[in-house]
C-alpha cells in the first residue's frame, strides 16, 4: 500500500520537476526566441510555409486568426470522415476491416478533430491502420491547435490596445513541431522498449500455454500512444485503451504515459507565468487547479481503498481495493490516481473501467469533467480556466469596490456577457443531452432507427447506474473528454450524432468565447496597477475563483449527482 | 467709518465682513456631518412610518410586470409566482399529486412576499429621495420672485415663471428664487437651507463667487442676479429630478452585473427543467410547487431584489454628504479614481494665503512701504489682495501711537488721478497710479525686469529674503513704487490640520493625490511634503491642469478634480470626475458631473468612498446571494427525492423534518433575507482603506462563508418552526 502510494506522489512530483523546464521552452517557442530544436526545424517549418504561402509572420486579429482555425479544423473533419467511410478499400489494411457507417464515422471524425476522441467502436476490429494513421494526425493537429490557441490567449493578455494575438498558423505549427512531436517521440521510444508493438503486419496468430489458438491484434502502437498522450487525446490505438496490456504494457509505462498525459496541461500553466513574465500568477493559478485536483483525488483513492461495501457484507476480504475492472499489474491507487487525472485533463483514456468504479469516484470523475478547468486539455484548460478568472475578477473587483480589472485592462459588461454565457454551456449541453436520453428512457421509447429497440436497450444497469452511465457520457462529451461509463451501448444514430453535436459545440464555442473576451480586452486602454488594484495572483484572489468554479461548475450539476452515483452510494452503504 | 476713503466696495464689505465674524472670508466648517437641509425637513430615520406606508403602497403597484420586466431575476419570481396562483387553483378544482392545498397556498404566498418584499426595499429607497424632493420643490412653489422689466419696474411673479436672462432683485430677508448670477451689489447669504452650515457666506458681482443658488436667503444688502438656469433646469429641479430616481440610468457595472445575474438565473431554468426528466426517470413524481421553489431559492433573488435599492441608496448617500451628482455612473467612476488634482488655496492650507509680514527694504521706511502696498493692493480682489490690507490694518496699532492719525497716514488715498493696474498673466503683477507715483506689486521675477529694465538695481538684501520666505513655503511679493525696490510681502500658507491623514489615507485607497498651485516650485514643494501629497503643479497655469488631467488619461488612469472658477471649466470637463463648488461660478457647474454643496474641497475623499461602497455593496450582496444556494441545495435536493429514494436521507445533512418543512424552510429564509438585508443595502457596506486583497479577504470571509454558513442555520431554524405546524 505504501509503494502503490508512492507510485502516486513520484507521478505528480515527476510530472511537475519535468514540466517546468518545458513550460519555459513552450514560452520561448511562443515568443520567437531561441531554443536548441531550432537546428532542426526551422528549416522545416520555412519549407513548409513557402510551400503553402502562408505568411506566417503576420499579426492577425483575433477573429481572423479563429477564422483560420476554423477552416483548417472544417478541412480535417472532412478528410478524417472520408478515409473513415472508405477505409475497408484503403491501402494499410492487413486484417480487413470494414469501412465505418455514416454515423460512427460522423462522430468518430468530430471526436478526434476536437480532442476529445469518444470511441463509439474498438480499434482491434472498427480500424484500419491507414485509418488509425489518420487519426493518429488528428491527434497531432487538435492538441496543436488548443495549444495555438492558448498561445493566442497569451499574447493577447500581453497587448496593449491593439486587436494583435500573433498569427494562429506559426503558434499552430511550432506547436506541433517543437513540442508535441519531439515528446510524443520520446514516449513512443520507451513504449517500444516496453514491449508496446510498432509494426505494419497485422493479427498475430498464438498459441496459449492451455493450448487455445488467440488472434491477437498489433500495429504502430507504440507512436499512436505516445501522442494519445501527449496531446491529451485519449483515443486508444485499443478499444480497452490504456488497460490493454500491449497499449501499456507494465507499472513503469503507467508512470511514463500519466506523466505523459499531465505534462502539457502542467507546462501551459508555467508558460503563461514565463510568457507574461508573472510567475507567480502562473503558480497561483497551479495552485488553484491543484488543490481541485487532488481534492478530487482523495476521496476517488479512499473510496477504491475501502473496497465494495456490496461485496464486504458477503464476507470477501478486500485488502487491496476494490479491483473490479482493474488491471492487477497498476493495482487500485494507480488507477483510481489515472481515472481523475483523466478526466480532469480531457484525455479520456482509461487503464481500469470507470464503470466498475465505486459510486464516489463516479461522481469525482464526473466533477471532474463538469468543472472541466483544474488543469485541462492540452491548451484549453487554460482558456477554460480564463473565463472563470473573469467572472472571478468581476465579482471581487465589485467587492472591493473598484470596476474590475485584469492585467491591466477594466472587465466591462460586453466580457462578463461572453464569459457568464460560455458559463451556461456546459451545464447545457451536459444537462440537456442527459434530459433527452433520460425522457426517453423513462418513456422506454421505441427508437426505431435511432436505435433498434427499445430506449432502456442501451442501458447495461437499470436505476441510479444506468443514469450515471448516460450522465457520464454527455459529461464526457461536453468536456471533450472521450472516456466512458462504458456499458452504455452507445454505437448507434441516437448515441453518435447527439453526443457529436455537443463534441463540437462544446469544443467550439468554449475557444471562441474566451479569445473573443482576450481579444476585446487586448484592444483596451492599459491601466497601471496602483495600491488600488485588486491583486490577482495572491492565496485570496486564488480562493475567489475556486469558489467560483465550485459553485457555477459544480453546484449546477448536485442534483444530477444525488440522482446518480449519490443515490448509488448512499443505497449501498 | 473709519475707511470712508475707500471707494472699493468689495474690499468695504470685506472688511466688514472680516472685522464682523473674524474669521477671512472662506469655506464653510469642515464639520463631517452637518444636519442638511434634508434632514432638516424630514427626519429620515431608516424606517420611517410615513415612509414605510408610501413604500408598501409602491411595493404593490411594482408588481405590474412591465416594470418588474426590467428586473430578470425578479421577473422569472414573479413568473413562478404567477404559476403557482394557477397550480392552487388546480388543487382547489381537485387536481391530485401535486400536495395538499394548503401546502402550496403557502408557497404561493410566500413566493409573493418575496417579490413584494423586493419591490419594498426598492420603493423604500425611493420613498426617501422622493420625501427630500418634495420638500424642496414646495420651497421652490411657494418663492416669489421680484423680476426687474425693461424700465426697471419691479414686478412680482412666481419664481416658476422665470426664464433664462431674466434679471430679480434680492434684499434682506428674500429668499432667491432660482438658480443665477450676481450682476450688481454684494450680499451676505444664508446657504443653510441647501449646505446646513450656518455661517453666512458672502456672494458679490464679478469674480468667482457671483452664483446664487435658488432656496438659499439673503440675509443682507441687496443684489442683483440674472437668471441662469433655463425652467426646470435648476440646481433644484435637477435634484427633485435625481432623488425621485426619474433621471436614473443604469450605470456600466450594474448592467454587467445584472447580465451575469440573468446568467445565473439561466443555468438555473436549466438545472430546474432538466430534473422533470431525471425524476421521471427516476421514477420521483416531483409536485410543480416543489419545481418552482428549487428554482427561486437557487436564482440569485437576494441581490436581485436589492439591485436597484442599492444604486438608488448610492445616490441618497451621495446627497447626505451633500454632493449633487449629475448621473449615477459619476458615483461609480469615483470610487475608480487613480488621480486626484486638489486646489492648495481652500484645500491642502486653510483659505489663502495671508501675508503675514513687512519686510521694507534697506533705507525704506516700513510706514511708506506699507503705505505702498495696500494702495497697490486697493483694487486687488484676490485674498490674497485683501489680506494685505487686512494686516495693515493690523500693523497701524504699532506703527503709530495716534490710531487716527496712523490709519490716515497709510491708507489715505489721494482722490484725483488714480489709474488701477489690473493683474495679467503676461506681465504678473498689479498696482496703481496716483498721480507721477507708480507702485507695482508682484512675483520677484516680474518685479526684477520692471527695476531691471528701468535702469535700476535690485537689491541683494531683497533677493536673500525672498529665498528665504520661499524656503519657509511662503510666497514673496515684492513692491517697487517708481521702478525702486521698496519691500517685501511675505504671504504665507497655513496648512490645515488633519489634511496629512486624509492625503494618507487616500494614499491607502490607491488614489495619487496632486496639488495644483500658482506657487513658485519652491514654495510648492514645501507644502506638498508638509501636507503629504504625491505630486504637484507649480505655477499652474490653468491649462497646466488640462494637460496633467490629459497626460494621465493617457495612462489610462482616471482623475477626479475640484474647482470653482471659470477658469477651471475645461479641466472639469476633462476630468472622469469634475466636482464644481457651489459657491463657484455657472459655467464651472455646468462642466463638472458634480456640485459639492458644502464647498469643500476635500469632499472628494467622501465622494470616493460613497463610490466605493456602492460597488462594494453590490459585490458582498452577489456573493451572499450565491453562497446561500450551498446550503439551499441541501435543504430542497433531498426533499425531493427522499420520498422514492429513502437513500437519500444521507444527503439531508441538515436533518430537516419533512420533504415539505424542508421546501418551505428554504422559500420562508429566501424570503425574509431580502427584508432583514435592505438596512445593509441601504446603507452600504463600510469601507476600510486596508488594501484591495484585505479588503477582499475581509468581504470573503464575511459575506462568502457567512452567506454559506447563515442558511444553514437560518433553515434548519426555520424548520424547526414550521415542523410544529405539521
Amino acid at each position: 500500500m505504501l509503494t502503490e502510494i508512492l507510485g502516486v506522489v513520484v507521478m505528480f512530483v515527476a510530472t511537475l520537476l519535468l514540466a517546468y523546464p518545458l513550460g519555459k521552452y513552450i514560452s520561448n517557442v511562443y515568443a520567437g526566441k531561441k531554443t536548441f530544436l531550432d537546428v532542426v526545424f526551422a528549416p522545416l517549418e520555412r519549407l513548409f510555409f513557402r510551400v503553402s504561402g502562408i505568411d506566417d509572420q503576420k499579426e492577425m486579429s483575433w477573429q481572423a486568426n479563429l477564422y483560420a482555425m476554423l477552416t483548417i479544423n472544417a478541412v480535417w473533419f472532412v478528410l478524417c470522415f472520408v478515409v473513415l467511410v472508405m477505409q475497408g478499400v484503403l491501402p494499410l489494411n492487413p486484417d480487413k476491416n470494414p469501412s465505418m457507417s455514416a454515423d460512427l464515422a460522423f462522430n468518430t471524425a468530430i471526436s478526434f478533430v476536437v480532442n476529445c476522441n469518444l470511441q463509439h467502436y474498438s480499434g482491434e476490429s472498427g480500424l484500419s491502420y491507414f485509418g488509425q494513421m489518420m487519426l493518429m494526425f488528428l491527434q497531432f493537429v487538435s492538441a496543436g491547435t488548443g495549444m495555438a490557441v492558448c498561445a493566442m490567449l497569451f499574447k493577447a493578455m500581453l497587448q496593449k490596445g491593439k486587436n494583435e494575438l500573433g498569427n494562429f498558423y506559426s503558434f499552430f505549427l511550432k506547436s506541433c513541431t517543437r513540442v508535441l512531436l519531439p515528446l510524443s517521440f520520446i514516449v513512443a521510444v520507451i513504449l517500444l522498449f516496453n514491449g508496446s508493438p510498432m509494426t505494419w503486419a497485422g493479427k498475430e496468430n498464438l498459441i496459449t500455454l492451455q493450448g487455445d489458438t488467440v488472434q491477437v491484434s498489433q500495429g504502430p502502437v507504440a507512436g499512436f500512444v505516445a501522442i494519445k498522450h501527449i496531446g491529451t487525446n485519449g483515443g486508444g490505438f485499443f478499444g480497452a485503451n490504456s488497460a490493454h496490456p500491449l497499449e501499456n504494457p507494465n507499472y513503469f509505462t503507467n508512470i511514463v504515459q500519466m506523466i505523459a498525459q499531465m505534462i502539457v496541461p502542467f507546462a501551459m500553466i508555467f508558460a503563461l507565468g514565463f510568457y507574461l513574465n508573472r510567475k507567480r500568477l502562473a503558480w497561483n493559478i497551479f495552485a488553484v487547479m491543484s488543490i481541485g485536483f487532488w481534492l478530487l483525488v482523495l476521496p476517488t483513492l479512499y473510496t477504491e481503498m475501502q473496497g465494495s461495501p456490496t461485496i464486504a457484507r458477503t464476507g470477501i476480504m478486500q485488502n487491496v481495493g476494490a479491483m473490479e475492472g482493474k488491471e492487477v499489474r497498476f493495482g487500485v491507487m494507480a488507477s483510481a490516481y489515472w481515472s481523475i487525472a483523466t478526466t480532469v485533463i480531457s484525455t479520456g483514456s482509461v487503464n481500469s473501467m470507470h464503470d466498475s468504479a465505486m459510486p464516489i469516484s463516479g461522481a469525482m470523475q464526473m466533477l471532474a469533467m463538469m468543472t472541466n478547468c483544474f488543469y485541462g486539455g492540452c491548451g484549453v484548460g487554460i482558456l477554460n480556466y480564463y473565463v472563470f478568472i473573469i467572472l472571478a475578477v468581476f465579482i471581487s473587483g465589485l467587492m472591493v469596490g473598484r470596476t474590475p480589472e485584469f492585467l491591466g485592462k477594466k472587465v466591462e459588461a460586453k466580457e462578463v456577457k461572453i464569459a457568464a454565457l460560455v458559463a451556461i454551456l456546459h451545464p447545457l449541453f451536459i444537462l440537456a443531452g442527459t434530459a433527452l436520453a433520460t425522457y426517453f428512457a423513462s418513456q422506454n421509447t421505441e427508437m426505431g432507427v435511432w436505435y433498434g429497440g427499445k430506449a432502456t436497450g442501451w442501458l447495461n444497469n437499470p436505476n441510479y447506474h444506468g443514469f450515471s452511465e448516460m450522465l457520464y457520457e454527455y459529461t464526457s462529451a461536453s468536456a471533450n473528454n472521450g472516456s466512458g461509463f462504458e456499458g452504455l451501448g452507445d454505437n448507434n444514430l441516437f448515441w453518435n450524432i447527439t453526443t457529436g453535436i455537443i463534441l463540437l459545440l462544446s469544443r467550439f464555442l468554449p475557444i471562441i468565447a474566451p479569445i473573443a473576451i482576450a481579444g476585446a480586452l487586448a484592444q483596451k486602454k492599459y491601466i497601471p496597477e496602483s495600491a488600488g488594484t485588486l491583486q490577482t495572483d495572491n492565496a485570496t484572489f486564488g480562493t475567489m475563483v475556486f469558489v467560483v468554479i465550485f459553485i457555477i461548475a459544480a453546484l449546477s450539476f448536485f442534483p444530477a449527482l444525488a440522482l446518480g452515483p449519490f443515490a448509488e452510494y448512499f443505497s449501498t452503504i | 467709518m473709519w475707511l470712508p476713503f475707500l471707494t472699493n466696495a468689495n474690499v468695504c464689505a470685506y472688511l466688514k465682513y472680516v472685522c464682523k465674524t473674524g474669521q477671512p472670508q472662506g469655506l464653510p466648517l469642515q464639520n463631517r456631518f452637518i444636519i442638511s437641509f434634508f434632514m432638516k425637513t424630514k427626519s429620515l430615520s431608516l424606517l420611517d412610518s410615513q415612509l414605510v406606508k408610501e413604500a408598501l403602497v409602491q411595493s404593490v403597484i411594482k408588481l405590474n410586470p412591465i416594470t418588474m420586466f426590467r428586473n430578470p431575476v425578479m421577473f422569472t419570481v414573479e413568473i413562478g409566482t404567477a404559476v403557482m396562483f394557477v397550480v392552487t387553483l388546480w388543487v382547489l378544482a381537485g387536481a391530485t399529486g401535486q400536495g395538499s392545498l394548503a401546502y402550496n397556498v403557502t408557497i404561493f404566498i410566500i413566493l409573493l412576499l418575496t417579490l413584494l418584499f423586493a419591490n419594498f426595499a426598492e420603493a423604500l429607497a425611493e420613498a426617501r429621495g422622493k420625501a427630500q424632493a418634495n420638500s424642496l420643490r414646495k420651497t421652490r412653489e411657494e418663492t416669489p420672485a421680484k423680476v426687474v422689466g425693461f424700465g426697471g419696474e419691479i414686478q412680482i411673479i412666481s419664481s416658476a415663471q422665470l426664464k433664462k436672462g431674466n434679471i430679480f432683485v434680492c434684499e434682506a430677508g428674500d429668499i432667491i428664487p432660482t438658480d443665477g448670477e450676481i450682476v450688481e451689489g454684494i450680499a451676505t447669504i444664508d446657504e443653510s437651507a441647501i449646505t446646513g452650515e450656518s455661517a453666512p457666506v458672502i456672494r458679490e458681482a464679478g469674480g468667482d463667487k457671483s452664483s446664487v443658488t435658488g432656496g438659499t436667503k439673503v440675509l443682507s444688502d441687496k443684489i442683483k442676479v440674472q437668471v441662469t438656469a433655463q425652467t426646470g433646469e435648476s440646481f433644484l429641479d435637477k435634484m427633485i429630478a435625481l432623488v425621485e430616481g426619474a433621471s436614473r440610468q443604469k450605470t456600466p457595472n450594474e448592467i454587467a452585473l445584472t447580465i451575469l445575474l440573468s446568467a445565473f438565473t439561466l443555468i438555473f431554468v436549466i438545472v430546474c427543467v432538466t430534473l422533470k426528466p431525471f425524476a421521471d426517470y427516476a421514477q420521483t413524481p416531483i409536485t410543480i410547487g416543489a419545481f418552482i421553489s428549487l428554482f427561486v431559492c437557487l436564482i440569485p433573488t437576494t441581490i436581485g431584489g436589492l439591485l436597484s435599492a442599492i444604486g438608488i441608496a448610492g445616490m441618497d448617500r451621495a446627497l447626505r454628504a451633500n454632493v449633487i451628482t449629475k448621473s449615477g455612473k459619476a458615483v461609480e467612476t469615483a470610487g475608480d479614481i487613480d488621480v486626484l488634482l486638489l486646489d492648495k488655496t481652500g484645500t491642502i492650507t486653510i483659505g489663502n494665503r495671508k501675508a503675514t509680514n513687512f519686510y521694507p527694504a534697506q533705507n525704506i521706511d516700513e510706514k511708506h512701504f506699507i503705505r505702498c502696498a495696500v494702495w497697490s493692493s486697493v483694487a486687488d480682489e484676490t485674498p490674497e489682495g485683501k489680506s494685505i490690507i487686512e494686516l495693515a490694518g493690523k500693523n497701524v496699532l504699532s506703527l503709530s501711537s495716534n490710531l487716527e492719525k496712523g490709519k490716515n497716514e497709510i491708507f489715505a488715498l489721494p482722490t484725483d488721478s488714480i489709474q488701477y493696474i489690473k493683474f495679467t498673466a503676461e506681465t504678473r503683477n498689479s498696482g496703481i497710479n496716483v498721480g507721477e507715483v507708480r507702485i507695482r506689486k508682484g512675483a520677484i521675477d516680474s518685479i526684477k525686469k520692471i527695476v531691471t529694465s528701468a535702469g535700476n538695481v535690485f537689491p541683494d538684501y531683497i533677493y536673500t529674503k525672498t529665498q528665504e520666505i520661499a524656503k519657509n513655503g511662503g510666497t514673496p511679493l515684492v513692491v517697487c513704487e517708481n521702478e525702486q525696490v521698496v519691500g517685501v510681502i511675505e504671504l504665507q500658507d497655513i496648512i490645515k490640520t488633519g489634511i496629512a491623514e486624509r492625503f494618507e489615507r487616500l494614499r491607502k485607497m490607491g488614489v495619487k493625490t496632486v496639488m495644483v498651485t500658482g506657487d513658485n516650485p519652491l514654495t510648492a514643494q514645501y507644502i506638498a511634503t508638509k501636507a503629504g501629497v504625491d505630486d504637484f503643479i507649480a505655477e499652474a497655469k490653468p491649462e497646466d491642469k488640462m494637460n496633467y488631467i490629459k497626460k494621465e488619461q493617457q495612462e489610462g488612469k482616471l482623475v477626479a478634480m475640484m474647482g470653482d472658477g471659470t477658469n477651471d471649466a475645461p479641466a472639469l470637463a476633462q476630468a472622469d470626475v469634475g466636482v464644481a463648488m457651489n459657491s463657484g461660478t455657472q459655467a464651472a457647474k455646468e462642466a463638472g458631473n458634480m456640485v459639492d454643496l458644502d464647498n469643500d474641497p476635500t469632499k472628494l475623499i467622501e465622494i470616493v468612498e460613497i463610490g466605493k461602497q456602492l460597488l462594494m455593496t453590490r459585490g458582498t450582496l452577489t456573493t451572499f446571494s450565491i453562497a446561500n444556494d450551498v446550503a439551499k441545495y441541501f435543504a430542497i435536493v433531498p426533499a425531493l427525492f427522499i420520498a422514492s429514494i429513502p437513500a437519500l436521507q444521507g444527503l439531508n445533512i441538515m436533518r430537516l423534518h419533512s420533504p415539505e418543512s424542508a421546501i418551505l424552510s428554504a422559500v420562508i429564509f429566501n424570503a425574509i433575507i431580502i427584508p432583514c438585508l435592505i438596512p445593509l443595502a441601504l446603507k452600504g457596506v463600510a469601507y476600510k482603506p486596508i488594501g484591495a486583497s484585505a479588503i477582499l479577504r475581509r468581504n470573503l470571509l464575511i459575506y462568502g462563508l457567512g452567506g454559506i454558513i447563515v442558511p444553514f442555520i437560518g433553515i434548519k431554524a426555520l424548520d424547526l418552526i414550521v415542523s410544529l405546524f405539521m
